[in-house]
């Protein structure tokens, strides 16, 4: 697999298209990082011109904010703009809501100005330029519920994007009770995924993942990597892995495009 | 002694409006008690705001039941306004339904007759009200803050409208000359029969008295306010139009922060450089919140607004599986800690007298605080833009940033960030190895 750093670019004098920005998650996690490579063949079948920090990629800080270390998450973030604006980044794209939230968001009035896209709005637009087709034969009539991420659905408002994209794969779409901006969390956010969880008579990805069995799907589609990972433990946890997978929206795309 | 109901009267009204101004007067400089911030931007999406949300209850009514029930009882409030105007001006100039003259005797009857129908709708609604609160079962009126004073509250407001409306009702209904040009009394020619045999002095006097309580009950009613969550009645519209308009997931860039972090990371500047003048004094600021006077003034603002309708509580995950946090806790515990502020300063002259107490630990515990996962499903449930969350971050920011009290997995989540670039141990050198991978 071919994915070309910032860095390797600069040498030959060229500017891509659009950063991919990974982040932890992406980079890291075994489960995420299947994300990142499904959403490199979508970029490659496109002919997207695209490139990555690579090592130069840190975190962006948000779970560090969220936690209340504001001083952690501006040096990360002035670090990250340095970087960033020395390779006079203009467009970003990143499969993690966090990390589209902190830079879309957060990171301007520290100095970092970026057209920053969710990979489900990049691919929306892919195929509005027609770049990009989703063969809808593949996966036909699998019943699909998506689970909003807070960070991309209540903390931005983008809601249509991925059902637009699940739409588009001939999937039969079904809503949970709670969805769109009633939309439970699925437990991760505000740095809940790297502690323990407080008392309690239950744990918060658990109960979402029965919002999502309710629907009887066949498929639960996620637009983040925080959410893949509670929401795979949810389904463990019910014991229903034979009959019901997690999948990231961008790898179901791939996946029905045969990338 | 012609004169004496008029004086009364008038003693009544300036008594009540007087020591509503005075404790308005204690509200806002309670509000001002926080930090300042800037929310005065974009003022037509703000006047957009509020009418949509504060005037048009267009949040309220996301929970159909109970947001119907609510718009009777708050179209019932705003309109029967007007009837207290002309109460006043009765009452004031000692004539009698004065607008019946002046508006004619149509149109008169027509408003009379919407009041009275309304009446009789809030009535219900009240009822309902009542009982979903206290036979239903409905668990975000169960919670563990909703005990004592909250719960009473709340019934006391009900039981209030039901006898102002009542009392409305019956001042009609005692009203033979009202009652005989027979316009505008659908619902209370309904009661006058109950008046059957009376004489006409015990009739008069049973109209003067309901008169008297159902004004008098106005002026308790308005002065109640202040000491309860009822206050929302007009805290909502100053509440709506000075909510956040960001996007809900941009938290602020702590500004007192970014000085500190420039400076670190700036090799040129020099820590020992004398300040620029005017800053010489400044105390350095302390970061996050433990106190309510940490909170900027629209939090504060938003702890007097919440009505403790609890449905930020209901749709928050941490609480629907148990944790101990609850946002509207959150808001509550914010107001009555202001309060106790409040109280203090009054107490001493002005200045407040240390008590020992804060915001943090004898209110809102650690625990509530780590169980947030920020989802923003509180915000967006509140009917009238309250943003809990954001105070449930200024307080981590105080635990964290001077305390250094985060839970420990979250200290090494932090340490690996700072030594990684990433919450997790892993080298920053294998940063791209997912691509090499299959
Ligand atoms: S943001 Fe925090 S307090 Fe608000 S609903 Fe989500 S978890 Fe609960
Ligand atoms: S914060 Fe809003 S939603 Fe929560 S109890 Fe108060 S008014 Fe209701």
């Amino acid at each position: 697999m071919i994915v070309p750093t910032m860095a390797e670019m600069m040498a030959q004098g060229k500017q891509p298209e659009v950063l991919f920005w990974v982040g932890a998650a992406g980079s890291y996690d075994d489960r995420a990082k299947k994300i990142s490579r499904a959403f490199v063949k979508i970029l490659h079948a496109a002919n997207v011109n695209f490139a990555v920090l690579g090592t130069e990629e840190s975190s962006t800080g948000d779970a560090a904010k969220r936690a209340g270390n504001e001083f952690l998450f501006q040096m990360q973030a002035i670090m990250n703009i340095e970087v960033l604006n020395a390779y006079e980044v203009k467009k970003i794209v990143t499969c993690d809501p966090h990390s589209f939230n902190t830079l879309k968001n957060e990171y301007p009035e520290l100095g970092g100005k970026y057209e920053v896209f969710h990979h489900t709005q990049f691919i929306q637009n892919l195929i509005a330029e027609r770049r990009l087709k989703i063969d809808e034969n593949t996966l036909q009539g699998k019943r699909v519920t998506f689970h909003d991420p807070c960070y991309l659905g209540r903390a931005n408002e983008v809601y249509e994007s991925p059902r637009d994209l699940i739409r588009r794969l001939g999937v039969n779409l079904t809503e949970m009770k709670r969805s769109k901006r009633t939309a439970l969390c699925c437990g991760a956010g505000g740095a809940q995924m790297f502690k323990d969880a407080e008392a309690g008579d239950k744990e918060v990805n658990v109960l979402r993942t029965e919002d999502a069995l309710e629907t009887k799907p066949e498929i639960i589609a996620t637009g983040c990597p925080y959410c893949n990972t509670m929401m795979t433990d949810g389904i463990k946890f019910k014991e229903k892995e034979t009959e019901v997978k997690v999948k990231d929206i961008a790898e179901l795309i791939a996946e029905a495009n045969n990338l | 002694m012609q004169y004496l109901p008029n004086i009364l009267f008038a003693i009544a009204l300036i008594a009540g409006i007087g020591f509503f101004v005075i404790n308005i007067r204690k509200l806002t400089r309670n509000i001002k008690l926080g930090k300042d911030i800037n929310r005065t931007d974009n003022k037509s999406e703000r006047w957009k705001n509020m009418i949509r949300i504060a005037l048009g209850q267009s949040k309220m009514v996301r929970r159909p039941f109970s947001g119907f029930l609510h718009v009777i009882v708050y179209v019932g409030f705003i309109i029967i306004n007007i009837e207290v105007l002309e109460i006043i001006v009765d009452g004031l100039l000692g004539t009698h339904r004065v607008f019946k003259g002046f508006l004619g005797d149509a149109f008169y009857g027509f408003l009379i007759g919407t009041f009275e129908i309304l009446a009789a709708l809030v009535f219900v609604a009240v009822i309902l009200f009542w009982t979903r609160r206290n036979v239903a079962n409905i668990k975000r009126f169960l919670s563990r803050e909703m005990k004592g004073w909250p719960k009473n509250d709340g019934n006391f407001i009900l039981y209030f409208e039901m006898v102002l409306m009542t009392l409305f009702l019956i001042m009609n209904a005692a009203d033979p000359a009202f009652q005989q040009a027979g316009i505008g009394n659908p619902i209370s020619k309904f009661i006058v029969p109950l008046f059957d045999g009376f004489s006409t002095e015990t009739v008069h006097t049973i109209e003067r008295t309901a008169w008297w309580i159902h004004i008098l009950g106005i002026l308790v009613f308005l002065n109640y306010l202040y000491y309860s969550k009822h206050l929302h009645i007009l805290l909502a519209f100053p509440n709506t139009f000075f909510a956040n308009l960001k996007p809900k997931g941009q938290f602020n860039n702590l500004a007192s922060v970014t000085n500190e972090v420039k400076l670190m990371m700036d090799p040129d500047a020099d820590p020992y450089a004398t300040p620029a003048q005017g800053e010489e004094d400044v105390v350095p600021e302390k970061f996050g919140a433990s106190e309510v006077t940490d909170l900027n003034w629209v939090q504060l603002l938003n702890a007097y607004t919440c009505t403790e309708c609890g449905r930020c509580t209901s749709a928050c995950p941490a609480n629907l599986t148990g944790k101990k946090l609850s946002p509207r806790k959150i808001m509550m515990d914010t107001r009555d800690r202001l309060e106790e502020v409040g109280r203090n300063i009054d107490a001493n002259g002005g200045a407040f007298k240390d008590d020992g107490k804060q915001l943090l630990n004898d209110y809102i515990k650690p625990e509530e605080l780590w169980a947030c996962t920020s989802c923003n499903a509180c915000v967006e449930e509140c009917p009238v833009n309250i943003d809990p969350l954001s105070i449930i971050i200024d307080m981590r920011r105080y635990l964290v940033m001077e305390e250094s009290a985060a839970p420990q997995e979250l200290n090494a989540m932090m340490t690996n960030i700072e030594n990684n670039g990433a919450p997790w141990q892993y080298n920053q050198q294998d940063r791209l190895n997912w691509a090499k991978e299959k």
